[in-house]
C-alpha cells in the first residue's frame, strides 16, 4: 500500500509517494529535490518538526523572546515541549543564536534565541 | 526645507533591501524612516521557520532573516536610520512630511521609494453579517499579540480563511494551548502553501472546511459561536448546509491590501480593485521617482521574493537619482 | 446618605444634554448609565445628522423640537468645542411626477419655521453636487442640516457638566425604583441613589424603568437600522446630506456625510423585539447598496471599510416627554428617536421647565462653566497647528493610529477625560476606526489603558466586562 504525503521542506510542497516495507521505506516518488527523499523517509519513519515559539522575558528590551529548538524534535512531543517553555523566564540579555537552554527538555536539542534582547538603556 | 537624494519609507525587509541596494549603487544620503520603534518590519512578528531558502539557501525564522539586512544597514554610516517616525504627507514633486515625538519634519528628496508594506483585509471587507463583540481578530493581529506580548486572544479558536498567517496561526495557537476548532475556506483549496496545509493542520488533526463560509456571527460582548455553511460554485450557500459551531474567537485571514494611501495622496494612480499602483514596470509608480517596493507594490508570498525585487528598487532610484542630475 | 435633587437614568445624548443644561442650577445631580460607559447605547450608533426639521408632521412635538435644537445646537458645539459644520441636505427625487410630495415637504416645514428651503433644479444639482445621478431631475435643498460628532457631542456634553458639579456613574444599570416620602430610591446592584426628581432617559429600556414606578402606557418597539461606513478617501463623493423621499417608516436610505470624513451609507429599517439585536445582514447591505448606487452610482462595494447596527428606540410616531402625575416628580423623557440628536439641547430646555413646573427650585450658579477647550485632533487640523502641538508636547508626534492619523498624546488625554475600553478611545478618538480596523494599532492601545487605568491585560475590554481581548497571557501562566 503505498503512502502520500506533501513535503514540508520549501514552499514547492511537492507531493510525495512513498513505498513502504513493513517499518522502512523503499522507495520514494514524486520529489524534486534529494531533501524531499530524505524527508519522506524521515516522516514516515519517525517524524521531526522543529519547534519555533517565544519565552518570557524579564527586564529586556523585548517582552518576548523568539526561539527554536537547534534541531527538530519528535513531532508527538510539541506540545510536551510547550509546557517546558511556559516555564521559562529570560532575565540576562542575550544574543541572536545564543543557546537559552541546552538540552532543552531532555531532547537532546538546544534552545536558541532568534532574536537579541538586551538590558533597556537607562535614559 | 531640508532636501535629501532619496527617502525610503518603511523598514521591513522591503526599505532595508532598497535601502542597501541604493546604497551599493552609488547613493551616499539615504534616510530610512520606520514608524516602530526598530526595524523589521512584520518579520519581527513571523518567529515561524522558512525564510531564506531561496536568499540565503537555509531555512531562518523571520527575526533571523530581518536580522541579517539590519546588521548590514546599520553598518553603513550613509543610511540614516529614524525610527518612530510617521509619513504623512507625500506629493507629486515628493516633498514628504513625517512625525516623530518632539517633531515635524518636511523635506524634499530627489527620489522616494514607498516600502510600507500592506494591511489584512478585515472582516468588515468580506462582510461576514453578524454581531460584532470582542473576540474577533485579523490573524496578523493575534500574531503580534501572542509573539511579541505573550498574550492569548482566545481559548476556543474558528479561523477564516487559509492564507498563510491564518494556518501559521493555527498551529501557533494550538502550541499555546488553544483548541481551534476549524478553518473555513470558500474556496475549492486552501489559499496558503500546501506545506503548511500539511505542518499547520494535518499535524494537529484540525479541520479544513473548504468551500464554507461563515454565514453568522453570534455573541454580545464577546464571541460565542459561529454559523458556517457550504457554498456553491458562485459562493452563494447551499440551502439546508448550515451549522453552528461554539468558539469565544474568530481569526480572520482572508488577504492583504497594499498600503498605498500616501501614494494615492502624491496623485500617483491606484488600482483601486488591488490598491496597487498602475503601471506597466516593477516598482515604478505614475510619478517619475516615486517608486514602492514590496508588499506595497504587490503581495508576495515569500519574503525572499520581496527581498530580492526590492534590491531592484534601490538600483532603479540610484539609476534615476543619477540620471536625472 | 445623600439625597440628590436629580437622578438622569441613562446616559445617552438625551441624558447628558438635560445633565449639562441642568447644571447651570443650584441643584445636585447624579446621572446613572448601565453600559460601561456613556454613549455605548442608542447615541453610539448615531448618524450624526443635524436636522433641519424637515420630515416632520407640523404639529409634532419633534418637529418643534428639532427645530428648535437645529438652532441651539451652534451655539452649544461652540461653547463645548464640538465640530459642527452646516453642510446643507438635499431630498432627492427619481421623477417629476414626484414633485408636488417635495413641495408637500416643503410647506410642511415651513410651517415648522425651518429657514431656507427651496427646490432645486437638475442643472443646480449637476454644479453642486455633480457625482448624483443625472437620472435626478430636482431636489428640496435645506441649507441648515449639518454634521457632528454624535459620540464626542456627548462626551463634551457630560465633561462639561462634570465640570459643573453633576456626578456620572456609569455601569450603574437601575434595577428597582422605590417611592419615598422625599421622592425616590433607585436601586443598582452598587449601591442605592436617593433622589427628589427622576429622569427617565433610558432609550430601549425606558419602557422597562418607567414600569418601575407604575407607568406603563407605552411601549419602546426598536427598529433596527443597519449602517454601512465607507473609507475616507471618498469623503467628498457628496457635499451634502441625500436624502431618499421618506416612506412612513422612516426617512428612507441616505448618503451621510460625517464630522470624521468617512461617508456612511444607510440605514435601513427593520422592527425587532430583541433589545439587544445589533447583528447586520446580507440583505441589509445588498438594499443599502442597491439603493445607495441609484442616487450616486459611482459608489462601490469595496469602499465600505465598517458597518454596524443600531435599534432606534421608537414609541409611536413622536417623542413622549412629560410629568409623569401619577408618580410625581418622575419625567419621562422616552421615545427619541431621529431626530433625537438634533432635539436634544432643545429636550433639556424642556425638561429644565417640566421641573420648575413639578416644584424644583432652579436658581442659576454664581459661576457655570459653561466653555471647554475643543479636545485636539490632529486629523481635523492643519499641519502648521500640528507642529506647534508637537513642540510643546512630543507624544503628539507618536502616532499610534495610522489609518486616522491619532497621537499616543490624544488616547492618553481621552483616558484621562473618562475612556475605559477600546471603544471608549475609538469613539473618542477614532483610533481603530480606519480602514484597518485596529489591525496594527490595538496592542498599542491596549497597553496605554493598562498603563494609564493599572490595569492587568486580561481586564482590556473592547466595551465593558464580558468583552475582554485577551483570555490568558505568559505573565499569568
Amino acid at each position: 500500500m503505498n503512502k502520500l504525503m506533501t513535503c514540508i521542506e520549501c514552499p514547492k510542497g511537492c507531493r510525495l509517494t512513498l513505498e513502504p516495507d513493513g517499518s522502512h521505506v523503499l522507495r520514494v516518488s514524486g520529489h524534486k529535490c534529494p531533501k524531499g527523499e530524505l524527508y519522506a523517509k524521515q516522516e514516515f519513519e519517525n517524524p521531526l518538526r522543529i519547534l519555533t515559539t517565544s519565552v518570557l522575558a524579564e527586564g529586556l528590551t523585548l517582552k518576548m523572546i523568539p526561539v527554536k529548538t537547534s534541531q527538530p524534535i519528535p513531532k508527538a512531543k510539541l506540545l510536551e515541549a510547550m509546557e517546558q517553555i511556559r516555564r521559562i523566564k529570560v532575565q540576562c540579555p542575550v544574543n541572536l543564536g545564543e543557546v537559552i537552554q541546552a538540552n532543552f527538555g531532555n531532547f537532546g536539542v538546544d534552545l536558541v534565541a532568534t532574536r537579541s534582547a538586551q538590558k533597556p538603556k537607562v535614559s | 526645507m531640508r532636501s535629501r537624494e532619496l527617502v525610503i519609507v518603511g523598514g521591513g525587509p522591503a526599505g532595508l533591501a532598497a535601502a542597501l541596494a541604493a546604497h551599493e549603487h552609488g547613493i551616499r544620503d539615504i534616510l530610512l524612516l520606520e514608524r516602530d520603534q526598530c526595524l523589521g518590519g512584520i518579520l519581527n512578528q513571523c518567529i515561524h521557520p522558512g525564510f531564506g531558502l531561496h536568499y540565503f539557501k537555509e531555512t531562518l525564522t523571520g527575526p533571523e532573516y530581518a536580522e541579517r539586512f539590519i546588521q548590514r544597514v546599520l553598518a553603513i554610516p550613509e543610511i540614516e536610520i529614524s525610527l518612530r517616525s510617521f509619513a504623512v504627507k507625500l506629493d507629486s514633486k515628493k516633498t514628504l512630511t513625517y512625525l516623530t515625538p518632539g517633531k515635524l519634519e518636511t523635506l524634499s528628496a530627489r527620489a522616494v521609494i514607498m516600502a510600507t508594506g500592506c494591511r489584512e483585509r478585515t472582516r468588515e471587507m468580506i462582510h461576514i453579517p453578524g454581531t460584532r463583540p470582542a473576540g474577533i481578530f485579523p490573524a496578523g493581529l493575534a500574531q503580534k499579540m501572542i509573539n511579541l506580548e505573550g498574550w492569548l486572544p482566545g481559548r476556543e479558536i474558528v479561523i477564516v480563511g487559509s492564507g498563510d498567517i491564518g494556518l501559521i496561526m493555527a498551529r501557533r495557537l494550538t502550541l499555546e494551548g488553544a483548541r481551534v476548532k476549524a478553518v473555513i475556506e470558500i474556496q475549492k483549496e486552501s489559499r496558503g502553501l500546501v506545506r503548511n496545509v500539511t505542518q499547520c493542520l494535518e499535524d494537529f488533526n484540525i479541520p479544513l472546511y473548504l468551500r464554507h463560509r461563515i454565514v453568522k456571527i453570534h455573541g454580545r460582548n464577546r464571541v460565542e459561536k459561529i454559523e458556517a455553511a457550504e457554498v456553491n460554485d458562485e459562493l452563494l450557500e447551499i440551502p439546508g448546509s448550515r451549522f453552528e459551531m461554539a468558539c469565544d474567537t474568530l481569526l480572520v485571514s482572508v488577504g492583504l491590501i497594499p498600503e498605498n494611501e500616501l501614494i494615492e495622496m502624491a496623485g500617483a494612480e491606484i488600482d483601486p480593485a488591488t490598491n496597487t499602483p498602475k503601471t506597466e514596470s516593477l516598482n515604478h509608480t505614475s510619478i517619475p521617482g516615486l517608486f514602492t517596493c514590496g508588499n506595497a507594490f504587490k503581495i508576495y508570498d515569500l519574503a525572499d521574493g520581496v527581498t530580492k525585487d526590492s534590491l531592484l528598487a534601490g538600483q532603479q532610484a540610484a539609476e534615476f537619482i543619477r540620471s536625472a542630475s | 446618605m445623600k439625597t440628590y435633587d436629580v437622578c438622569i437614568i441613562g446616559g445617552g445624548v438625551t441624558g447628558a444634554a438635560i445633565a449639562r443644561e441642568l447644571s447651570r442650577y443650584r441643584v445636585s445631580i447624579a446621572l446613572l448609565e448601565k453600559e460601561a460607559e456613556l454613549a455605548f447605547g442608542v447615541s453610539k450608533s448615531n448618524s450624526g445628522i443635524i436636522h433641519p426639521g424637515t420630515q416632520n408632521p407640523p404639529d409634532s412635538l419633534k418637529g418643534r423640537l428639532c427645530v428648535q435644537g437645529n438652532r441651539l445646537i451652534r451655539s452649544l458645539a461652540r461653547e463645548l468645542g464640538v465640530h459642527f459644520v452646516e453642510v446643507g441636505e438635499l431630498i432627492v427625487i427619481s421623477d417629476l411626477q414626484d414633485l408636488p410630495q417635495l413641495q408637500a415637504i416643503k410647506a410642511d416645514a415651513e410651517k415648522l419655521g425651518v429657514p431656507g428651503l427651496r427646490i432645486v433644479d437638475r442643472a443646480w444639482l449637476a454644479e453642486h453636487e455633480p457625482n448624483l445621478s443625472p437620472d435626478i431631475p430636482a431636489a428640496l435643498f435645506a441649507p441648515t442640516a449639518g454634521i457632528i460628532s454624535p459620540y464626542r457631542l456627548v462626551y463634551d456634553l457630560a465633561e462639561n457638566a462634570a465640570r459643573n458639579g453633576v456626578e456620572f456613574f456609569t455601569g450603574h444599570p437601575v434595577m428597582g425604583i422605590t417611592r419615598v416620602e422625599t421622592g425616590f430610591v433607585l436601586q443598582t446592584p452598587q449601591r442605592n441613589f436617593h433622589t427628589r426628581f427622576v429622569i427617565n432617559a433610558a432609550g430601549l429600556f425606558a419602557d422597562e424603568i418607567s414600569r418601575l414606578i407604575g407607568v406603563d402606557d407605552f411601549t419602546i418597539t426598536p427598529r433596527l437600522g443597519e449602517e454601512y461606513l465607507l473609507d475616507k478617501k471618498r469623503e467628498f463623493t457628496t457635499h451634502h446630506l441625500i436624502f431618499p423621499l421618506p416612506t412612513p417608516e422612516s426617512k428612507g436610505i441616505l448618503i451621510i456625510k460625517t464630522s470624521d470624513g468617512n461617508p456612511m451609507i444607510g440605514p435601513t429599517a427593520r422592527s425587532t423585539t430583541d433589545k439587544t439585536d445589533l447583528a447586520t445582514t446580507d440583505e441589509g447591505l445588498r438594499k443599502v447598496l442597491q439603493n445607495v448606487q441609484q442616487l450616486v452610482p459611482c459608489l462601490h462595494e469595496r469602499d465600505i471599510i465598517a458597518y454596524f447596527a443600531g435599534l432606534r428606540p421608537a414609541a409611536g410616531d413622536d417623542f413622549i416627554i412629560r410629568h409623569e402625575g401619577r408618580a410625581p416628580g418622575f419625567i419621562n423623557v422616552v421615545g427619541i428617536q431621529s431626530p433625537g440628536l438634533t432635539a436634544a439641547p432643545a429636550i433639556a430646555c424642556m425638561v429644565a421647565g417640566l421641573l420648575k413646573k413639578a416644584g424644583l427650585t432652579l436658581h442659576r450658579k454664581w459661576f457655570f462653566h459653561g466653555r471647554r477647550p475643543a479636545s485636539v485632533h490632529l486629523f481635523a487640523i492643519p499641519f502648521s497647528q500640528t507642529e506647534k502641538l508637537i513642540q510643546k508636547d512630543p507624544a503628539y508626534g507618536d502616532i499610534v493610529c495610522r489609518c486616522e492619523m491619532v497621537s499616543s498624546k490624544e488616547i492618553r488625554d481621552a483616558i484621562r477625560r473618562g475612556a475605559k475600553t477600546l471603544d471608549g478611545v475609538k469613539f473618542r478618538t477614532r483610533a481603530q476606526a480606519g480602514r484597518c480596523h485596529g489591525g496594527f494599532c490595538t496592542t498599542r492601545i491596549m497597553k496605554i489603558l493598562m498603563d494609564e487605568l493599572h490595569l492587568p491585560v486580561m481586564a482590556v475590554s473592547k466595551r465593558g466586562p464580558g468583552s475582554e481581548l485577551i483570555l490568558g497571557s505568559r505573565d499569568h501562566a
